[in-house]
């Protein structure tokens, strides 16, 4: 096999061998539906609990708190659709945000059709939002505040503390004829775990979105924490599993997979995020030194330690994915030309990228095997692709140049 | 998601770039749909005896220009003005459903370029 430079962390992982390892017997010896009572159910039901209680000790909340899912974009939508219906006798509204994943966006927007309101907040230059907007849209009718623990696309991570405090101060405040009426606060971590420390009892989180993929386990598996009394309807109906919540049989290597990734990746969190953010600011600043006209998109500081997100002036960034891609170095754009459709990255535009800009962007995702010949080398044959795409842009003139420089 | 013909024409990007004092120029596209596309011809006596582009836009949009160069080349501007999309495609082998539009604007770029003759 060619060897290639993999930086499309926030994509997909690969699964960490030793999860695979305690994910292997439950395809063919512990093979049993844990929902059997004999013996052999019994050691996978104990499998689906010991996972379970990994997931709960990680977040700071009881295993029972704990629903697993076939992935964080179901999480995401039995979370909105969930909290939606079961509490529109108390309100109709929802506060997010525009630069959601679209397993929050595309479920908000399908809401609205079903006679839901939504708020939308704004995000500044950086992706980050306004503590104030979201509490002056706080309203009597607001059921739901969902915000994500850390962006995707751009890598800005959101107070999620702060704006638990703010939603839990709005719920001790509100003087309601209807004492059961919450607003209830869901993040889409899913981007989060395994990079920076969530307690869901510290930042008042109600419901908290998880995929296992992303940290080193395997697809198809996810979970929502969904925090004792928070009202929440049912997304899938079936049989019983999940204490009646969530019916299907249990994904049982994915869920004993997802136990041993999350456990892992919280083992090893201070010293993995160190250590990858010290090659993403490397990353960061190579690219800057030798490759003039680009814009850094993101919080510099408040930032996922694996994520570097770039916008090259005068291309755009499908072309730059292709060369590269040649030369085995995989990474992804929030160029519109690469997805299919024809918008720009919704992220990118709500925070203020000129759309032609945002059609040049380029996001590198580090893992904590990434080293930093390899970035050298990215950095090489991302300059010459640079160099080539420009050299053929109509946009790349010396006007356009002069106008950047004054610029900056 | 592209075959090898448009890769090819894509990363060889043979016609790229300016013709000075050029007979004929056309541009087409807007950078916030992502394309623009500009091509550059020489012509003598009612021959295009070269043509050259520049190309802000993907790979297919890079690749369609290059192969609108490559057909106008040795042809009358009566037969360029002639030349689809179709044509374009068919040097192409294919383009994917969504990357259509991308040999529509070569065949628009020749079109506007030939628009004065």
């Amino acid at each position: 096999m060619i060897k290639h430079i993999y930086l499309d962390n926030a994509a997909t992982t690969p699964v960490d061998e030793v999860v695979l390892n305690e994910m292997l017997p439950f395809f063919t010896d512990v093979y049993a539906n844990p929902a059997s009572q004999y013996y052999l159910g019994r050691q996978a039901s104990e499998a689906v609990e010991n996972a379970r209680k990994r997931v709960a000790d990680v977040l700071g909340c009881a295993p029972t708190e704990v629903y697993f899912t076939s992935s964080g974009t179901e999480a995401n939508n039995w979370a909105i659709r969930g909290v939606a219906f079961a509490n529109k006798d108390k309100g109709n509204h929802i506060i997010t945000t525009k630069v959601e994943h679209h397993s929050v966006l595309n479920v908000c927007k399908q809401l609205q059709k079903e006679g839901f309101e939504v708020t939308y907040l704004d995000v500044d230059s950086d992706g980050q939002i306004c503590l104030k907007q979201l509490k002056d849209a706080i309203k009597d009718t607001t059921i739901l505040v969902s915000i994500m623990a850390a962006n995707n696309e751009v890598g800005t991570l959101y107070p999620i503390k702060e704006i638990g405090k703010v939603i839990a101060k709005a719920n001790k405040d509100a003087k309601r004829s209807e004492p059961s009426h919450k607003i209830y606060f869901h993040t889409d971590a899913v981007q989060a775990i395994g990079a920076v420390k969530i307690c869901v009892k510290e930042c008042h989180i109600d419901l908290l979105s998880l995929s296992a993929h992303k940290i080193n386990g395997p697809k198809g598996c996810g979970a929502l924490v969904v925090r004792n009394g928070v009202r929440v309807g049912k997304l899938i109906y079936g049989g019983a599993q999940e204490r009646n919540k969530r019916a299907g049989t249990h994904n049982m290597a994915g869920i004993v997979g997802l136990g041993k990734a999350i456990e892992l990746a919280e083992a090893n969190r201070e010293k993995n995020a160190k250590d990858i953010a010290k090659n993403r600011d490397y990353l960061i600043q190579q690219i800057r030194q030798h490759i003039p006209y680009t814009r850094l998109n993101g919080c510099a500081k408040e930032r996922l330690p694996n994520n570097v997100s770039f916008c090259f002036y005068f291309i755009e960034g499908e072309g730059m994915l292709i060369h590269m891609d040649l030369l085995g170095i995989y990474c992804s754009t929030g160029s519109a030309c690469a997805s299919g459709s024809l918008a720009a990255s919704h992220v990118l535009v709500a925070m203020g990228v000129p759309i032609e800009l945002a059609h040049g962007s380029i996001r590198f995702t580090l893992s904590k095997k990434t080293t930093k010949e390899e970035l050298d080398i990215t950095v090489e044959k991302l300059k010459g692709i640079v160099e080539k795409l420009r050299a053929i842009s109509p946009l790349y003139t010396k006007e356009a140049r002069a106008r950047l420089n004054d610029k900056c | 998601m592209y075959n090898d013909k448009v890769l090819k024409a894509f990363t060889e990007a043979k016609h790229a770039g300016v013709i000075e004092n050029a007979d004929a120029v056309g541009q087409v596209g807007n950078a916030s749909c992502g394309d623009i596309m500009k091509i550059y011809m020489r012509v003598e006596k009612g021959v295009i005896t070269d043509a050259k582009f520049q190309t802000f836009g993907c790979a297919a949009a890079i690749a369609s220009s290059s192969v609108a160069c490559e057909l106008v080349i040795g042809k009358t501007v009566e037969q360029a003005k002639k030349i689809t999309n179709k044509q374009v495609l068919d040097v192409l082998g294919s383009l994917p459903a969504e990357k259509i539009h991308c040999s529509v604007l070569a065949e628009e770029a020749i079109e506007e370029a030939l628009k004065a003759f």
